[in-house]
């Protein structure tokens, strides 16, 4: 596939990363860590890797983005917005009663695949819609973006047994490994690690990235799209808050959002590329 | 004499017959293959049916995402890991997307008998009917199995839990009564009560009938194998008609079929409603027919309440 401008795509995850900024601000709630750690995870995605076409968002040979972690659903519309899959002015309707952009991603806005929240579950999912395409032989790839702090669900485990029993080569898990969940530090409340020797003991061909360098996030998906007989994990080390001084690295930023003054400050640090 | 069939093997028969009827429709199991007698299935479809080991809540979530691809799956195991343990994965990745998924719950309630009390799921029916967009069906025998099973996959699209038993049960219906889900059966008329049973308890009350018959008084016994959504229409010409109610079923008394009627006509026509079912306890070991006196799930404890109920009308 042709590589898009790097360049382009920064000033793209700047401008993501504004537009969820903003519209947790106007919900005035909202989960603003884990949104801004997944934003070179979605870009890498949605312009460079997915079949997918927003004029068409049921096509049915289209690639799967399934959204695992659905708290971090602000990135998503950010991105979905951005190609045209609803119009951009919805945003601002984030978690408002009679919205289509539910507080957690809630099927039938276009282009979200399916209801998401309960963590542990889209793993599960994605093997489902994986074990289909290739009974029908169809191109269709999914992929299926988890938390680290998802993986303390023994249902993610589950789920990897199943795609690796199964041999799923065009499914690909990825992990948004930031490192903290809502109670702290990951390796403090429950620790995943080694989270690279989980997935491979588990079957999987295990790949870690810096999730926030695009020209990495697409070589690794190139490679998992190129790897036979087993599904695919992309650990991606990323910062949670990435992006914002005040916000990085910050457990209590998993589950709020930012004020007035915040958004402000927030906005100005993201245009003046400080971080 | 009375054939007996479990109604699980209603259930084998009919999933057979859809997997010739129609190519999208695949089976999934953990572990309880031949229990379930998806088994049947995998024998003769085997490219179509599909094994999760020891994990429910990852077989449930793989159903969700066949059924986005447009297939139909039927999901199986034992009532008490399909409606407790994977009642999470059922609410988000199923009913609240209304996929159209089919759940078979197999050995359910306390018929399944000496596995004792962790295998006995008594909460079935509530857990299933409080989900919004899932329907819910407990047929009577192995035909009204059959008859559910293929309804589900070609009359439906949405969720489906069906409960089925594991041990042999009494046959009441015949092969070529109506059964529709969703309409319950008038089985016997009657004019001085009405029972309404779903699953074994139907034939705990046609026993019931019988020795109410001898008595003097006329039971109607309605068979309401769907407990949800609820034949609202049945239920109220019944009370209307008899203005007494008995519930049977093979559950708690809390949630169960009986409280869906309880609920129903206490805001539309209440009458006197006597529930027979379990009360607030688990189950245990012991022979199915032991555990049924015990947890008074037997004919004579529906003709007690009958008595019971038709003494309340005012």
């Amino acid at each position: 596939m042709k590589r898009p401008n790097i360049k382009d795509l920064k000033n793209k995850a700047v401008e993501i990363r504004k537009d969820i900024l903003t519209m947790l601000a106007a919900a005035g709630s909202g989960h603003t860590g884990g949104s801004l750690s997944i934003v070179e995870i979605l870009i890498a995605l949605y312009y460079y890797k997915l079949r997918h076409n927003p004029k068409d968002p049921q096509w049915p040979d289209r690639d799967r983005f399934i959204l695992s972690k659905g708290h971090a659903a602000p990135a998503l519309y950010a991105v979905l917005s951005e190609l045209g899959y609803f119009p951009k002015e919805e945003l601002l309707t984030l978690r408002k009663y009679g919205s289509r952009l539910q507080g957690h991603p809630q099927k039938g806005l276009p282009g979200i695949e399916i209801s998401s929240g309960s963590l542990g579950q889209g793993l599960s999912i994605a093997n489902g819609i994986a074990l289909a395409a290739r009974m029908d032989s169809l191109p269709t790839r999914v992929y299926c973006l988890m938390g680290d702090g998802e993986t303390n669900e023994g249902q993610v485990w589950e789920a990897a047994m199943t795609a690796a029993h199964y041999k799923l080569d065009n499914l690909c898990a990825m992990i948004d490994f930031n490192k903290l969940q809502i109670d702290g530090f990951c390796c403090d409340v429950k620790n995943m690690e080694p989270m690279n020797k989980k997935w491979e003991a588990f079957g999987w061909n295990t790949i870690e990235v810096n999730g926030h360098e695009l020209p990495e996030l697409m070589r690794a998906l190139d490679k998992a799209g190129k790897t036979k007989g087993r599904p695919t994990v992309i650990i991606c080390c990323t910062t949670k808050g990435k992006g914002v001084s005040f916000i990085e690295n910050k457990a209590e930023w998993h589950g709020i959002a930012p004020k007035k003054e915040e958004l402000e400050r927030a906005l100005k640090e993201l245009s003046e590329g400080i971080c | 004499m009375t054939e007996m069939i479990p109604t699980r093997d209603g259930f084998g028969k009919g999933l057979l017959e859809l997997g010739g009827l129609n190519k999208d429709i695949v089976v999934l199991c953990a572990d309880l293959t031949d229990s379930t007698r998806a088994g049947w299935f995998k024998e003769k479809f085997p490219s179509r049916f599909f094994e999760f080991g020891v994990a429910e809540q990852d077989m449930f979530g793989a159903a969700a995402g066949l059924a986005l691809m447009g297939k139909i799956p039927f999901a199986c195991t034992f009532g008490v890991f399909a409606s407790g343990r994977a009642w999470d994965q059922i609410r988000v990745s199923i009913a609240s997307m209304r996929l159209n998924v089919k759940i078979i719950g197999t050995h359910g309630g306390v018929a399944v008998g000496e596995d004792g009390a962790t295998h006995q799921s008594n909460e079935e029916i509530a857990l299933m009917r409080v989900l919004p967009n899932m329907t819910m069906v407990v047929p009577a025998d192995a035909h009204e199995a059959k008859k559910a099973t293929i309804q589900a996959a070609l009359d439906i699209k949405g969720p489906v839990y069906i409960r089925l038993g594991r041990s042999p049960s009494p046959v009441i219906s015949k092969e070529s009564d109506v059964f529709k889900i969703g309409k319950a059966n008038i089985v016997r008329e009657g004019s001085d009560v009405t029972i309404i049973a779903c699953g074994l308890m139907v034939h705990e009350g046609l026993l019931a009938c019988d020795e109410l018959a001898k008595q003097g008084i006329r039971a109607a016994l309605i068979n309401l194998h769907t407990p949800k959504p609820l034949d609202k229409e049945t239920i109220l010409a019944a009370a209307r008609k008899t203005k007494a109610i008995v519930t049977a079923e093979e559950h708690l008394l809390f949630g169960g079929m009986g409280s869906a009627v309880a609920e129903f006509l206490s805001q539309n026509f209440p009458v006197p409603i006597k529930m027979v079912g379990i009360d607030d306890r688990f189950g245990e070991s012991g022979k199915p027919a032991e555990l049924f006196k015990a947890l008074k799930l037997t004919s004579a404890d529906i003709v007690k309440a009958a008595g019971e109920a038709i003494r309340m009308k005012s």
